[in-house]
């Protein structure tokens, strides 16, 4: 595939994004540029296009007009869910969504970065070193006690982390998180901000969030959305300054 | 590589089954032709056609829950791939005959001299030999389940549509079996067997290893679906089945998953037809009626779907009530099937297997509770996930 220029040296560059629903725009001529290794946050009300955008970058919506490169050179456009998966990006929902059925182990054995074809996945036998890696993100995602229960027995916190772990296991270059702290208690919500800054120092991450100490705890370059649309960028106190966004949101 | 699946999927379940199985594949044959008529234990001639039958739909039912119960697929068609394994078998029976038809024509079948044909369409050529019925019976439910599972999970048609067109499908082969121009005996279809591999189908010898090659046929397929149901391809058919776009985030082809085990199913109810038809002696378009793909389902759901023996023991039970009841009150069987569907949907989401697994795993767990409870004084843990269908859980190899 061409390399594209604006694109040159970015993990992810969004130009000009529009997508309609039934005249809709849930995203208007949106633009985005994030840096390998960078971890960005992403706030704005509600319909300001942030899960659009998330399912413009993964695959799941196309987009009526505009750009969208992945590493500076692989067009997203084209491909589908699974394309895009495999190239490195993961994505966790806003509602936890794990295998309920399966155990825990078998959720993070799932999502492990392996060969996907049916053939391989049919005659797949675990190696030592997936059994390590394995066992070493239970570990991280505390639930090494819990690795034969199923997913369906775990706490709402629980299976959060179930579902960071299983990124883990993904091993993706890009992550992007909707929402993780959503309906958390605040102990684990700070637990779950160590967590993704852990995790962003290894890979670029993109979180959305509407909880502000959250993000205050992240410490991260801001993005505001608003109507489609990108309405400010800089660091939490520098947005929070920002008359427009005021306006659209903080100050409601 | 091969070894490992194999080995992966005969845990001690498995074993059971698969010996339960091949001892009845050897008990009744040996109790039918080596015990004296009018001996207590003997299975009488007439039941074991009979029996085999229904070896012949636990194997349709178990290949239609590797599809429904592990993947989430309610193929509403499944008959189609047995009719058509059937009509595979039937076409080579019908060479058998040779020129001891009616119209004693070595060339044609019968139905084919009374529709005025001068020749053997060029599709019936090759089915005098075994091997190559053999091969048919495999391939064609085979590419079919294929090419309809290529088209349609590709184009992302599930749920209720995937239902409804599954049922056009066979529906459609009803009507084109239908026709007399097919070339496949029309409405009567095919008939008037005489031979299969050089033995007489009406023997008792042959009827006896025809049974005995159902229980095989049911044993391989077994082990065929806990291979599968027990590897990573397995959990990932579970994973498509409760959160298909979660299996596309994650990297899979749900549609190449999904046409896999389609095709797989298709051709274990392709050889399950081609072994039925010899022991009822006919195959006609009837087979592809709708209602016969619907039954399929009852019997899966009523023996435990998501669970390998549920199907099995869903399709024999089933069966042999139908057989006592039609014989006894005919004209009720419908309803009495129709409410069983009911019952079993409203008291046993899980089917009889389910059930009784889950609540063993309750009766286990109480136990081991209450005698640390005893100890500790710690109250006993509520039991986990209340049946219902949305969160079934696959009890693999059971």
């Amino acid at each position: 595939m061409a390399e594209h220029k604006e694109a040159r040296g970015s993990l992810l560059y969004l130009d000009g994004v529009t997508v309609s629903f039934d005249g809709f725009r849930a995203l208007n001529a949106l633009s985005l540029v994030l840096a390998p290794g960078e971890m960005r946050a992403i706030i704005g009300p509600n319909g300001a296009g942030k899960t659009t955008m998330m399912d413009i970058i993964t695959g799941k919506t196309k987009a009526d007009e505009g750009e969208v490169y992945f590493n500076g050179d692989t067009d997203l456009r084209t491909m589908d869910e699974a394309q895009i998966a495999n190239l490195g990006i993961g994505r966790k929902f806003q509602k936890p969504t794990v295998f309920e059925s399966h155990t825990v182990w078998d959720n993070l054995n799932l999502a492990l970065k392996k060969d996907r074809r049916v053939f391989s996945t049919l005659f797949y036998d675990p190696s030592a070193e997936d059994v390590a890696r394995l066992t070493e993100i239970l570990e991280t995602i505390r639930l090494a006690d819990r690795r034969d229960e199923l997913a369906a027995g775990l706490s709402h916190g629980q299976k959060q982390w179930l579902e960071i772990g299983m990124l883990l296991a993904q091993d993706p270059k890009l992550l992007l998180v909707d929402e993780p702290a959503a309906g958390m208690t605040d102990a684990e919500t700070e637990e779950t901000a160590k967590l993704l800054k852990e995790i962003a120092k290894t890979r670029s991450v993109v979180v959305v969030e509407h909880d502000m100490s959250f993000i205050r705890d992240l410490g991260v370059k801001v993005t505001v959305l608003a109507e489609g649309s990108v309405l400010a960028e800089g660091s939490l106190d520098q947005v929070s300054a920002n008359e427009q966004v005021i306006e659209s949101y903080l100050g409601r | 590589m091969i070894t490992t699946a194999l080995f992966r999927a005969l845990d001690k379940k498995a074993i059971w089954v698969v010996s339960a199985i091949l001892l009845v594949a050897i008990l009744v044959p040996l109790s039918n032709l080596v015990l004296p008529v009018g001996h207590p234990l003997r299975v009488p001639n007439y039941l074991v056609p009979l029996l085999g039958k229904y070896l012949t739909y636990a194997t349709l039912a178990l290949a239609l829950d590797l599809v429904w119960g592990y993947c989430g697929i309610l193929s509403l068609g499944h008959g189609a791939f047995f009719a058509l394994g059937g009509y595979a078998m039937g076409m080579y029976l019908m060479r058998q005959i040779g020129d001891r038809g009616v119209y004693a024509n070595p060339e044609l079948p019968d139905f084919m001299v009374f529709l005025n044909y001068d020749a053997l369409p060029w599709y019936w050529l090759g089915f005098d030999q075994f091997w190559f019925a053999l091969i048919m019976i495999a391939l064609v439910p085979g590419l079919l389940a294929f090419v309809f599972g290529w088209f349609a999970f590709r184009s992302r048609v599930t749920g209720v549509y995937l239902s409804i067109i599954s049922q056009a499908m066979t529906y459609a082969l009803l009507l084109a079996f239908f026709r007399n121009d097919m070339g496949f005996g029309g409405n009567n279809g095919l008939t008037d067997f005489k031979d299969i591999l050089g033995v007489s189908v009406q023997a008792d010898t042959t009827r006896a290893g025809l049974f005995a090659a159902s229980a095989v046929l049911l044993a391989i397929c077994f082990i065929l679906c806990a291979s599968i149901v027990n590897s990573k391809l397995g959990k990932v058919m579970v994973g498509v089945r409760d959160a298909e776009s979660r299996m596309r985030f994650l990297g899979y082809r749900v549609e190449n998953v999904k046409t896999f085990a389609f095709t797989v199913s298709g051709i274990m109810a392709g050889f399950a037809g081609a072994l039925y038809v010899p022991q009822v002696g006919i195959i006609n378009p009837g087979e592809f009626s709708p209602a016969n793909s619907i039954e399929v389902v009852i019997w899966t759901a009523v023996g435990g779907r998501g669970t390998l023996v549920g199907p099995i023991i869903g399709a024999i039970t089933v069966n042999a009530g139908k057989s006592w009841f039609t014989g006894v009150l005919p004209e009720y069987w419908l309803f009495a099937l129709g409410g069983l569907f009911v019952f079993v949907t409203m008291f046993l989401p899980k089917g009889i297997v389910g059930t009784a697994a889950s609540g063993w795993r309750a009766l286990r767990a109480r136990s081991i509770s209450s005698s640390a409870s005893e100890g500790s004084g710690v109250k006993p843990d509520k039991p986990q996930n209340p049946a219902s269908p949305a969160n079934m859980q696959p009890e693999a190899g059971e």
